[in-house]
């Protein structure tokens, strides 16, 4: 989202985006969306999310997704059992030449990681220091007043919006979800992503704990992916409906 | 675990090509006790992982061992019988021999181990089971996406190689099977308390689906590093991209412990 500018707002000082702002917020941007194809690639080989430690396609899912062939794939051989019993433990034979596209997602998905990471470190630790994060994106006690909030979603929805400059400061419900990302969604994708890796988990067992397992790690890593995904939808829309030409002029050049 | 191996050669040598220009990003990275990067920026992404997570992390912290009631159901996936020569990995040499050695419930087969260390040798299934055995009930990572719990029992690694007698030179284990499959993994790894030579799942011996008679466990890495139908085990100095039926040249990353 992107400024609307509202009340008392206008009469604010516009500064505009920050040269580091800018660098970080592309270099993000392009991490993200590599991030978000390579993810979906990894995903398409096993479109089957669970809960808990382990779950397989001899296990129950939580949840199927109808973005591949492997979708509900019926090649396996017979069950043979290991342990019978209430839920039996048994294995099969995987028959099916599944989709797999995971040699270069996966390297590709933690390339863009790295770059996510170490930009998103560079990025907070100078918001830090220079009160950013603070000052531009931090709600306020008052912004999250229900009436408020309730009044700025009616102002985004009257169309034509009116044209924003780029750059702090910005509206509550801009506030609320660029700290949701930066504070909260993103956060949560490298903590969670991190627990999926067998190496990680060995060495922070904590992480299992935290989020149930590396399964429920990795259904938290797409549920939080579907977030960032209708943040970005709608952080698109916000820019092309308040002057994109001048959007983007503000995000590269800084005017 | 299951590498769709051919599909990715002619996408990786276009991304080789557009990548060669970033070989200059990780300039220096030419050790012989490093993954080579052949200027792709995907193996660049993947050593940079390897060494951050060599530098980051402790080298023998235990993956978490679960419970007997933490077992799940687990799926048999890849090369699931190397006499098959309908299978992707089949080897026409090997995989007959495996056939000859699995009806005689491999009491020929021998475990080779060669390469860098004092005192090349092999074991039979009877020496290997009377070594000491280790018991972990840990989860298998598969890079597809989904996880199994399985109890597995076997002899640690580093209990073999000491056996021959490892050569301070060494740096790598790399292993092969008696399908097209060979993988290799450094000495922090191979000497890891969890690193074992498993001939036993779930308390019976290992089916042919799941790598009989002998199979490798990496606990901390994903699960196509744990080589089923295990043949020979070779020490080496220097790393070995181990070549047409190596993870790297079909596209696949080395190191997976992410």
């Amino acid at each position: 989202m992107v400024a609307v500018i509202s009340g008392d707002e206008v009469t604010r000082s516009v500064g505009g985006h920050a040269i580091w702002v800018r660098i970080t917020h592309w270099i993000l941007a392009a991490s993200v969306l590599t991030l978000a194809f390579t993810g979906v690639v990894i995903l398409m080989a096993h479109p089957r999310l669970y809960w808990g430690n382990a779950g397989n396609d001899l296990t129950p899912a939580l949840l199927e997704l109808p973005i591949s062939r492997n979708y509900k794939h019926g090649g396996w051989t017979p069950e043979t059992t290991f342990y019978a019993g209430a839920t039996p433990v048994v294995s099969a034979v995987r028959t099916y030449d599944i989709f797999n596209e995971n040699g270069w997602a996966r390297s590709l998905h933690f390339l863009a990681a790295w770059f996510l990471c170490i930009t998103g470190l560079i990025y907070l630790v100078t918001g830090l220091v220079s009160g950013h994060l603070w000052r531009d994106l931090t709600p306020r006690l008052g912004d999250l007043a229900p009436r408020a909030l309730w009044r700025d979603f009616v102002h985004h929805l009257r169309l034509p919006l009116p044209r924003a400059p780029g750059g702090p400061p910005y509206g509550r419900l801009q506030k609320i979800s660029y700290a949701g990302v930066v504070f909260v969604a993103l956060p949560l994708m490298v903590l969670t992503g991190l627990t999926m890796a067998p190496a990680v988990a060995a060495a922070c067992p904590w992480l299992l704990d935290l989020f149930g397992g590396s399964q429920s790690a990795r259904t938290l890593h797409f549920f939080a992916f579907a977030v960032l995904f209708v943040f970005l939808i709608v952080h698109l829309a916000m820019v092309l409906l308040t002057g994109v030409r001048r959007q983007l002029r503000a995000m590269t050049f800084g005017d | 675990m299951s590498k769709s191996k051919l599909a990715v050669v002619s996408r990786r040598n276009i991304i080789t090509g557009l990548a060669s220009t970033g070989g200059l990003l990780l300039a220096g990275c030419t050790s012989k006790e490093l993954p080579p990067t052949y200027g792709n920026v995907l193996r660049m992404g993947d050593l940079l992982t390897y060494r951050a997570f060599r530098m980051l992390l402790p080298a023998h912290s235990l993956a978490r061992e679960y419970t007997h009631s933490d077992i799940t159901s687990s799926p048999a996936i890849g090369t699931t019988n190397p006499a098959d020569p309908h299978q992707p990995a089949f080897n026409a040499e090997h995989g007959p021999i495996y056939d000859r050695i699995r009806a005689a419930g491999f009491a020929d087969w021998r475990l080779k181990v060669e390469g860098r260390v004092a005192r090349p040798r092999s074991f039979s299934l009877a020496e290997l089971r009377a070594l000491p055995s280790r018991t972990q009930i840990t989860k298998h990572t598969c890079e597809e996406g989904w996880s199994a719990i399985s109890s597995w029992t076997g002899v640690p690694l580093r209990a073999v190689l000491e056996a021959c007698g490892i050569l301070p030179s060494a740096r790598f284990a790399n292993f092969f099977a008696y399908d097209d499959i060979a993988e290799g993994i450094d000495m922090i790894d191979a000497l890891h308390p969890q690193t074992i030579l498993a001939y036993g799942m779930n308390g019976r011996d290992l089916t042919t689906g799941h790598g009989a008679p002998l199979r490798l466990r990496v606990e901390t890495q994903l699960g196509y590093k744990s080589v089923k139908f295990l043949d020979r085990i070779v020490v080496k100095d220097e790393f070995d991209d181990l070549g047409k039926i190596g993870s790297l040249q079909n596209g696949w990353a080395w190191y997976v412990g992410i």
